[in-house]
């Protein structure tokens, strides 16, 4: 039973600190668990408020080493909290291996690994094998139309044992492909499907890559920002249908 | 032409049914008054059990179509035969023309022989009861060829499952049945009979309903009886040839208008016909209540009133229905139809009160409420149960209850032997068997 | 069962040989089917009734919601929410409204949040009975249906009072609630609990201990807790495989975490046991809804949240346990007034991948039992 398996926790840190001016400990519905009063649940830490403590956000205004922030069209004013480098054991333990080619970030109280390209078969495949990350939340892609590399990719997962929930993110080209990771979670399956039918970002080794939610024939990937709110593949619409326009 | 009428009511004297006696005049009239009858009671049926099955699911059912949609099925006909009539392209023309006519004639033709009295059928055949199992039996070649006609995928599988279904709950109906049948070689005259009429006369001979006869063995032949006539009829919970959540409608899905009305109307008499034959076999037919407890003309007298006392409260409900009907403009011809129905309903329970009328009736009423009573056992079921799963359904047919009715048979057999074969061939075998072990050791 | 990483893809181009060698049959159930709850279409591969495998056909309801986010303002998206499960809207909107309050490091006031765990909690037994009634009308128990239904209006007017609208709520703003309770909200409340406590008991002496029901549902769609792991199943599934997880114990969102209730789980499964985790999950709601009831704070219910809202440049995933599952958004926002992707991770989608799992080798009648047991809305299935 996955949930009982115990990994030791990680050591627990003060939690007395506040990580955002606005709200005492808690910027969202992160909350430490006091585990619940039937549940097994005494080993499950929620290390997400338990990173260590951070100065407060705006002390640190800029870190312009992100790229995900440099990648956004011209963010207004820096408002609010800005993701601030994450430190656990975790993290050390692959940045020492893998030097650069991750930037583990937290934002918001949530964790995340910005990740290279080329580590990401590695990367995920040791986050749910030696770190039991089992259970693959989501996949999904936010597409930057001005960056040079126009896709990030996103998993979302989260491990049963540690009660942990982090964000891997990659960014790749267009026409670039990425490896499946149906091998690993076989959720992803129609996750990958998914978003090769709206990014057209295609998985290598998928088993049945095809689009989903969208006909078969259709052309265009509707969630790129280049493709408008009211475009449709008129085409098909045509033949299909036989009507002049969908809308 | 005087010698028409001599013929005519040469049969009124006679106490055999038209068939047995020969009277082909009657026997025309028979066929259309059970005709009409039986039509009268699948529309009956149609509304109850809406009406009923809605108040089992604290909704109200028709309310729209005449008072308490009393006229709802007539609409509902209506409309069906009105409907477009529609063949699917790649259907078997004729095959898909015919299969619902043979439904239907399967379904209308086994109530030749039930018997609505003692001389209310339209015929007595000496193999009456072999006549009902064999002809109702056909309607699974009518379902057979609707579902292979339609040329769909769906229909096909309906038609699949209905035809393993039927033919794996006839054998243990039919053993059901056989059970019942050795109870009527226990008469005084201590021949058996197959006719429906001599089955019912033989519970009246000796004096109790094969449902208790042998106790506890009349109630588990009869509830074998009663759920394989369940499964037969294609009814919940064994109605998976046209479970609707599965195959859309089963072997039916393509039929439309006027002929998917006849398998309607195949289904509801069907469900009449094993109905009534399970009242023949166990409940005394047309025997009224407590034949022996209250006997006497006294007693006779008080139960011929019971028909018409039924009508009467139903005209009451109605009455009191229309006192109850809101006082709205708009309801008014609502409410001057409901009270008509009540007095046409009130002014048959007066009619059943003169003497000639009560005499004949008495018969009938008690056949028609004890099949009525089943057919709100159909009704209840299907506010009750779930629906078996295919496998599930064979398993019952072959693993529960076809060895409970063998086993029924043997011990009903041997209880059923007559004290002479004890003594003179069992004790004696069983002596001379028990006397060669002996001398073998 | 087969470790579902080696599912192949069903194949559908070798040609259909039915009539050839009567062995395997395709069958296309859907879109227009009474029970694929919607507009699934699933194409069946039978030997005889034996499944030999599936394939559903999905986004028949494809309205492009993650397009349509993308081009409005946070405020105007929140309505969009509702349409997604349209049975669960109010956990679609708590989610939705709580994952941008994160972005904006706002937190709705204790009295909104208790209004809002009690609708939501109101909410979930409302898609609970939904299920129960559709689950036993496509498994052949037509009564329950009426009855869920009957119960299920008495929420569906709590909803009406306090909101307007009865299917489509948008019950909660960015912040809090635009809505204080309407005099008489919490009697009604308690009156809704003590009212619907012996329904479920009804509901359960229709099918709890009913033979067939207990036939048709022992056994069938078996999927194991491991299985639910790699396919991402939730939700009530994943608890009926054993696996005692729930986000409001284990992850804590709104003030789930001042209530008292339990995690109900199930052994084998089966279909059976996700019968009887959902029906002890209305059980619990209610459980929480009377503890919400009674301990409603005074105060505001609007967090100060800015008229025209432009969250900080991030991002952030928050994920709250809807009816059927773990149901997550995930927000970019580039600091404009619209976001800037936002991605619903719904639960029915994932689960719905599971179906192939569990319907090899089963019967054609079991295909809908586990089409209903899963639970699925088909808008948010196609988003």
């Amino acid at each position: 039973m996955p949930d009982e398996i115990k990994s030791p926790p990680p050591p627990p840190p003060p939690e007395n600190e506040k990580p955002t001016a606005d709200k005492p400990a808690t910027p969202g519905g992160v909350k430490s668990t006091p585990s619940g009063s039937v549940q097994s649940q005494t080993t499950t830490t929620p290390t997400e408020t338990s990173t260590p403590p951070k100065p407060a956000a705006p002390a640190t205004p800029a870190k312009p080493a992100a790229p995900a922030a440099a990648g956004h069209p011209a963010p207004p004013k820096p408002a609010g909290p800005v993701p601030t480098p994450w430190d656990s054991p975790l993290v050390a333990k692959y940045k020492r291996e893998y030097g650069s080619g991750i930037n583990p970030l937290t934002h918001l109280g949530q964790n995340y690994f910005e990740v290279d390209r080329s580590l990401i078969p590695e990367i995920l495949q040791l986050l749910r094998d030696d770190e039991k990350f089992d259970y693959c939340v989501d996949l999904t892609a936010v597409h930057y139309p001005k960056r040079e590399r126009q896709f990030d990719v996103v998993w979302v997962l989260y491990s049963f044992s540690r009660n942990e929930r982090i964000r891997v993110k990659t960014q790749i080209a267009d026409g670039e492909s990425l490896p499946s990771s149906v091998p690993l979670w076989a959720t992803c399956n129609w996750l990958e499907r998914e978003v090769y039918d709206m990014f057209g970002i295609k998985f290598d080794g998928h088993p049945d890559l095809k689009r989903i939610l969208l006909p078969d024939g259709w052309k265009g990937f509707p969630l790129r920002k280049d493709y408008g709110i009211l475009q449709q593949d008129n085409e098909w619409v045509q033949i299909n249908l036989g009507i002049e326009s969908g809308q | 032409m005087h010698a028409l009428v001599q013929y005519i009511e040469s049969y009124l004297s006679s106490d055999k049914t038209p068939g047995t006696a020969g009277n082909w005049f009657w026997a025309t009239v028979y066929v259309l008054l059970v005709f009409v009858g039986l039509s009268i009671a699948v529309i009956a049926m149609n509304w109850l059990e809406r009406k009923i099955l809605a108040h089992m699911q604290v909704r109200l059912g028709p309310m729209r179509v005449g008072p308490h949609g009393l006229l709802q099925p007539i609409a509902d006909a209506l409309k069906l035969l009105l409907k477009e009539d529609i063949i699917p392209d790649g259907a078997d023309k004729v095959v898909f023309w015919i299969a619902p006519f043979i439904v239907v004639l399967a379904a209308f033709t086994v109530f030749v022989v039930v018997p609505f009295g003692p001389t209310h059928a339209i015929t007595d055949m000496n193999i009456g009861i072999l006549f009902m199992l064999g002809v109702s039996s056909l309607s699974v070649l009518g379902i057979v060829t609707a579902g292979w006609a339609s040329n769909s995928h769906y229909p096909l599988i309906g038609a699949l499952r209905s035809s393993a279904q039927m033919v794996s709950y006839e054998v243990a109906m039919g053993l059901a049945v056989v059970s019942a049948i050795l109870m009527t070689s226990l008469n005084e005259s201590s021949t058996g009979t197959l006719s429906m009429i001599g089955i019912v006369e033989a519970q009246k001979a000796q004096g109790e309903w094969f449902l208790f006869k042998f106790f506890p063995l009349g109630i588990i032949a009869f509830a074998i009886f009663a759920i394989a006539m369940v499964a037969e009829t294609n009814r919940a919970p064994f109605d998976l040839p046209e479970a609707e959540s599965e195959l859309t409608a089963g072997f039916h899905t393509e039929y439309s208008g006027f002929r998917w009305s006849l398998f309607f109307l195949a289904e509801y008499s069907a469900m009449i016909a094993v109905s009534s034959i399970a009242v023949t076999l166990w409940l005394g037919g047309w025997l009224r209540p407590f034949p022996n407890l209250l006997h006497g003309t006294t007693w006779d007298l008080a139960f011929s009133f019971i028909p018409g006392i039924a009508f009467l409260l139903l005209g009451a409900m109605c009455f009191y229905n229309t006192a109850r009907m809101p006082k709205h403009p708009l309801f008014k011809i609502q409410t001057i139809g409901l009270a008509g129905f009540g007095a046409v309903l009130a002014l048959i329970g007066l009619v059943m009160f003169l003497p000639p009328v009560r005499e004949r009736v008495g018969d009938i009423f008690w056949f028609s409420a004890k099949v009525a009573g089943f057919m709100y056992l159909y009704i209840w079921y299907r506010g009750t149960f779930p629906r078996y799963r295919f496998d599930q359904l064979m398993k019952v047919g072959w693993k529960v209850l076809l060895p409970t009715g063998l086993a029924l048979l043997i011990c009903t057999a041997l209880w059923a032997m007559r004290s002479e074969v004890w003594t003179q061939v069992v004790v004696p075998v069983g002596m001379g068997f028990a006397d060669f072990v002996r001398r073998l050791l | 069962m087969t470790d579902p990483r080696s599912l192949s893809p069903l194949d559908l181009d070798t040609p259909d040989k039915t009539f050839l060698d009567a062995n395997e049959l395709v069958i296309n159930m859907g879109p227009q089917h009474p029970a694929t709850h919607g507009v699934l279409r699933v194409i069946l591969r039978l030997d005889g009734e034996k499944v030999l495998g599936l394939e559903c056909v999905i986004g028949y309801l494809h309205r492009g919601v993650e397009k349509i986010a993308e081009n409005r303002t946070y405020t105007m998206f929140n309505p969009y929410v509702d349409r997604m499960d349209y049975v669960a809207a109010v956990s679609n909107g708590l989610g939705y409204c709580e994952a941008v309050e994160r972005l904006l490091s706002v937190e709705a006031p204790p009295r909104a949040q208790y209004i809002r765990v009690i609708l939501t909690e109101l909410n979930r037994i409302a898609s609970h009975q939904l299920w129960l009634g559709t689950h036993a009308l496509d498994i052949g128990a037509i009564t329950p249906l009426f009855y869920t239904f009957r119960d299920r209006e008495e929420i569906l007017k709590i909803f009406e009072k306090y909101c307007g609208a009865r299917l489509t709520t948008h019950a909660f703003r960015i912040g809090g609630l635009q809505y204080e309770a309407y005099d008489g909200f919490e009697r009604d409340v308690k009156n809704f609990v003590s009212f619907v406590k012996p329904k479920i008991d009804e509901y359960e002496e229709l099918l709890t201990t009913n033979r067939i029901w207990l036939e048709r549902t022992k056994g069938v769609g078996v999927i194991s807790g491991k299985d639910c792991i790699a396919l991402g199943v939730t939700g009530p599934v994943l608890r009926a495989s054993g696996v005692k997880w729930d986000i409001r114990k284990a992850q804590p969102y709104a003030n789930y975490k001042n209530f008292d209730f339990e995690i109900p789980t199930g052994e084998n499964g089966d279909t059976y046991d996700r019968y009887i985790v959902r029906m002890i999950e209305m059980r619990q709601s209610l459980r929480i809804i009377e503890q919400a009831v009674e301990g409603i704070p005074e105060g505001p219910i609007m967090a100060k949240v800015p008229k025209v809202m432009k969250p900080p440049v991030g991002e952030v995933y928050h994920s709250i346990e809807a009816p059927k599952g773990e149901l997550g958004y995930f927000i970019v926002s580039d600091g404009s007034t619209q976001p800037y992707r936002v991605r619903v991770r719904p639960p029915s989608f994932v689960n719905l991948q599971a179906l192939d799992l569990m319907c090899r080798d089963q019967l054609v009648a079991d295909v809908i039992a586990v089409i209903g047991t899963l639970d699925i809305v088909l808008g948010e299935v196609d988003r």
